[in-house]
């Protein structure tokens, strides 16, 4: 087994820990992982993204020619990422700032607005969790449980309780939300 | 001291100084100031625990002068190797022993860091300005319209700057605990000299923390003078453009 | 198993360090090693150890010949632009026979280059770099597992040869993730003595440390007997790793970053029934020429994959001497090949 995931957004958005929390919890679980970043002076306000390999043997590349998940935060990760996904593979869309649907056929989309449910939380940054639930479930190797344990070790510096309650209730909305039958999106403008 | 009926030895080599001869020309300064730091680290006690750093120049035999642990630095770096060496073990006494154009041309950014760290060490600037060991020419201490080998028509301050004013320069820099200048040109200088090196040591001993003592040394070869004019050129020119005294004093 | 914990490569390598009983850190900062440095400020103090940041990479390097003088285990780290202001330093660490770990995490070049994965310091690591007669022991990890405990066999090899090493790691090793068992804490004080080491002329005629003999015949004989110990690690410390290379066809010859990259080319590869096998050195100096040419007796062609314009691909033709082709894949200036592009290449020659 060998599943791969693309976290892409733009600085400040969280792609780059969310990735991080994923590869924790499946190090937890006793998996093979590896997390590679971009690095560099993009990380500051322009576009970052992570990929994340996880395995149940030594991990090769940790660079992927074809991620079986894509989770594009923003329009220009999309536009960057769509055509490398796996066929068969899945793109969750941040429909909160992507105003697109996928070009391609044969990948599954998942379209979650990331954004609106982590405001309705009332902890608009937990965005990154929302949508991390939903890669979780896309990828189907690290349970639920393990991702929530893995914010509370990422997050959870003393007097943050409140700040990992919040970031795991977010995971478990964007979790939730994207197991939900699609319902067909409805774009102002076509791809 | 051993006594006989008729004479009193007044006069030795001092005790951490090895027999090895030194590598000098006649009449240059050098060997007077390793004898003063020879004698410094004996009257201090602390040549089981010194650790000299020699510099790229004609100095570069000076670990070995030393009945104390030695090294040899790269040109310009003595300041960063005694540094490391001060940062492993801060029970060491470490001397940087560095003529001018390895503290203040190739190794000035070591020069002013590790005096800005305020490192424990003692650093003894012989400033000739020379490059006495490649064969004389102009050091960034040179002084204006000074002849040297690679400034032959004398050194032209509008495309060779002025001579560096290292005592100065260190001296405006918060951390260091004593800087002086000194010169050797008769008796009354070289005690003083002596008492100025034993001062910049006992202050790393007693950890208060970097002193650098300049010492306007002459160079009888390099400037093509006898020694005895060579140190009358010091008195009556040179200290004219590097004054002499103290600095700074935190101690 | 030890627990395991994530880290980057940058961070397992400082705390590989620590754990080895290194002492003394001086480091200037420069992408994508600046973790290493960071690191060591935080923890290194807490471990009864020395941070410096320095004001340059030449006074790093020269405050960890005069750490490693004093017997201390002493590590600087850098990036290529860094590396290259170290060698000065470095060719002084190994005439005057003094022990100091030197990380280099490689980014493009030549020149300020870029901060993305490079290979381009394989001649500067391995065939000296700096002036003189000299060797460097070269360990090139490709896990942060490894990275770790590369880190250590570092620092010990370098000891008990008193010849400088380096582990050539690049941007991309330094920046990842993974799980990494934490070799065990050494404490300095169980480690072998050095004496030689400037510790105070006490009950002992005083040492001294210096590159420097006049007298030619002198040096020659510091020379020889220090190529003398080259010969030695050349003959018991080559390390490498071999995947699939029972009844390769294809000899993938790739270390480090890309090294890993074409563990991945061979498993596509064998899963598309082409019987491809990898030679990953460990040791880029010494460099395992016996195995390689080995191999190139029972191989069709023996391909090298380096992020680089075909530096190691020398010493793979070296050890080859004409048994089989040699081609050569690489990219340059901080582009990494994926697996698949390199499957392709592959795919010409099987």
């Amino acid at each position: 087994m060998e599943r791969s995931v693309v976290f892409a957004g733009f600085g400040g958005q969280g792609v780059l820990l969310a990735g991080k929390i994923l590869a924790r919890a499946a190090m937890e679980e006793g998996l093979e992982v590896t997390w590679l970043p971009s690095y560099g002076p993009e990380m500051r306000g322009g576009t970052a993204n992570c990929t994340v390999v996880i395995a149940d043997e030594p991990i090769g590349s940790p660079i992927v020619d074809r991620p079986d998940v894509l989770l594009a935060m923003n329009g220009p990760s999309l536009d960057r990422f769509e055509p490398r996904v796996a066929p068969g593979g899945t793109v969750i869309v941040n429909r909160s700032l992507i105003e697109r649907p996928l070009r391609r056929t044969d990948v599954k989309g998942v379209y979650l607005q990331a954004n609106d449910l982590a405001r309705e939380l009332g902890e608009p940054r937990a965005a990154n969790m929302v949508a991390l639930g939903a890669v979780v479930r896309a990828l189907g190797v690290v349970p639920l449980e393990a991702v929530g344990q893995a914010i509370g070790e990422e997050l959870g510096a003393k007097g943050r309780e409140r700040l990992v309650e919040v970031n795991r209730a977010a995971l478990e909305r964007g979790h939730q939300k994207s197991g939900a039958p699609p319902s067909p999106p409805h774009f102002s403008r076509p791809g | 001291m051993p006594k006989t009926e008729t004479m009193t030895k007044v006069f030795a080599r001092p005790r951490s100084l090895t027999e090895k001869k030194f590598t000098y020309c006649p009449g240059c300064h050098h060997g007077l100031i390793t004898r003063i730091l020879g004698g410094a680290i004996d009257k201090l006690g602390i040549q089981e625990r010194t650790v000299v750093v020699a510099p790229v120049g004609c100095a570069v035999f000076a670990y070995e002068w030393f009945r104390c642990d030695g090294v040899q630095a790269a040109h310009g770096r003595a300041a960063a190797v005694a540094t490391g060496i001060k940062r492993a073990n801060p029970d060491l006494v470490v001397i940087s022993y560095q003529g001018d154009g390895d503290l203040a041309a190739i190794g000035t950014a070591e020069t002013i860091h590790a005096a800005n760290r305020g490192e424990a060490i003692t650093v003894i600037f012989v400033n000739n300005q020379i490059y006495g060991m490649t064969g004389g020419q102009m050091a960034p201490t040179t002084l204006d319209g000074q002849a040297t080998t690679s400034s032959p028509r004398g050194r032209d301050p509008a495309t060779m700057g002025h001579p560096l004013r290292v005592a100065e320069m260190i001296a405006a820099l918060q951390a260091p605990m004593y800087v002086t200048r000194q010169a050797l040109y008769d008796a009354k200088h070289i005690a003083q000299a002596t008492r100025a090196v034993e001062k910049a040591l006992r202050y790393q001993v007693e950890k208060r923390g970097y002193s650098l003592v300049e010492i306007l040394a002459n160079c009888p070869t390099g400037w093509k003078m006898p020694p005895v004019k060579a140190n009358e050129h010091i008195a009556a020119t040179v200290t004219g453009v590097f004054p002499l005294g103290d600095l700074v004093d935190r101690g | 198993m030890t627990e395991r914990q994530l880290m980057t490569g940058n961070e397992a390598m400082a705390e590989a360090a620590i754990r080895a009983g290194c002492r003394t850190y001086f480091g200037y900062p420069i992408t994508p090693q600046n973790e290493i440095l960071e690191y060591m400020a935080a923890h290194l103090p807490a471990a009864g150890g020395a941070f410096v940041q320095a004001e340059s990479e030449v006074a790093a390097i020269n405050m960890c010949y005069g750490a490693s003088a004093a017997g201390v285990r002493t590590m600087t780290s850098s990036s290529s632009p860094g590396i290259s202001l170290k060698l000065e330093g470095i060719s002084y660490l190994a005439g005057a026979d003094l022990p100091c770990v030197i990380v280099n995490v490689m980014r493009g070049g030549p020149g300020l280059g870029n901060i993305a994965p490079a290979q381009g310091d394989y001649f500067q690591a391995t065939k000296g770099g700096g002036h003189g007669d000299y060797r460097v022991i070269v360990l090139a990890p490709s896990t942060v597992q490894e990275a770790a405990e590369l880190v250590g066999l570092a620092f010990d090899l370098s000891d008990r040869y008193r010849v400088p090493a380096m582990i050539l790691a690049d941007g991309m090793l330094g920046q990842m993730m993974e799980p990494v068992a934490l070799p065990p804490h050494r404490d300095p004080a169980t480690l072998p003595p050095k004496p030689w080491a400037l510790t105070g002329a006490k009950g002992r005629e005083p040492n001294y440390v210096a590159s420097f003999a006049l007298d030619p015949k002198d040096l020659r004989e510091l020379n020889l007997r220090r190529h003398e110990r080259y010969r030695e690690i050349a003959a018991r410390e080559v390390r490498w790793e071999e995947v699939a290379t029972e009844d390769a066809h294809v000899l993938l010859v790739a270390y480090g970053t890309m090294g890993r990259i074409a563990k991945t080319v061979v498993r596509r590869a064998r899963g598309e029934g082409l019987k491809v096998g990898l030679l990953r050195p460990i040791t880029l100096w010494p460099f395992p020429y016996a195995p390689i040419r080995e191999l190139a007796a029972r191989v069709r062609a023996v391909l090298t994959v380096e992020l680089s314009a075909g530096q190691m691909w020398e010493d793979v033709r070296l050890a080859v001497e004409g048994r089989c082709p040699t081609p050569f894949y690489g990219e340059m200036g901080g582009v990494v090949p994926t697996p698949d592009e390199v499957l392709a290449e592959v795919k010409r020659l099987a």
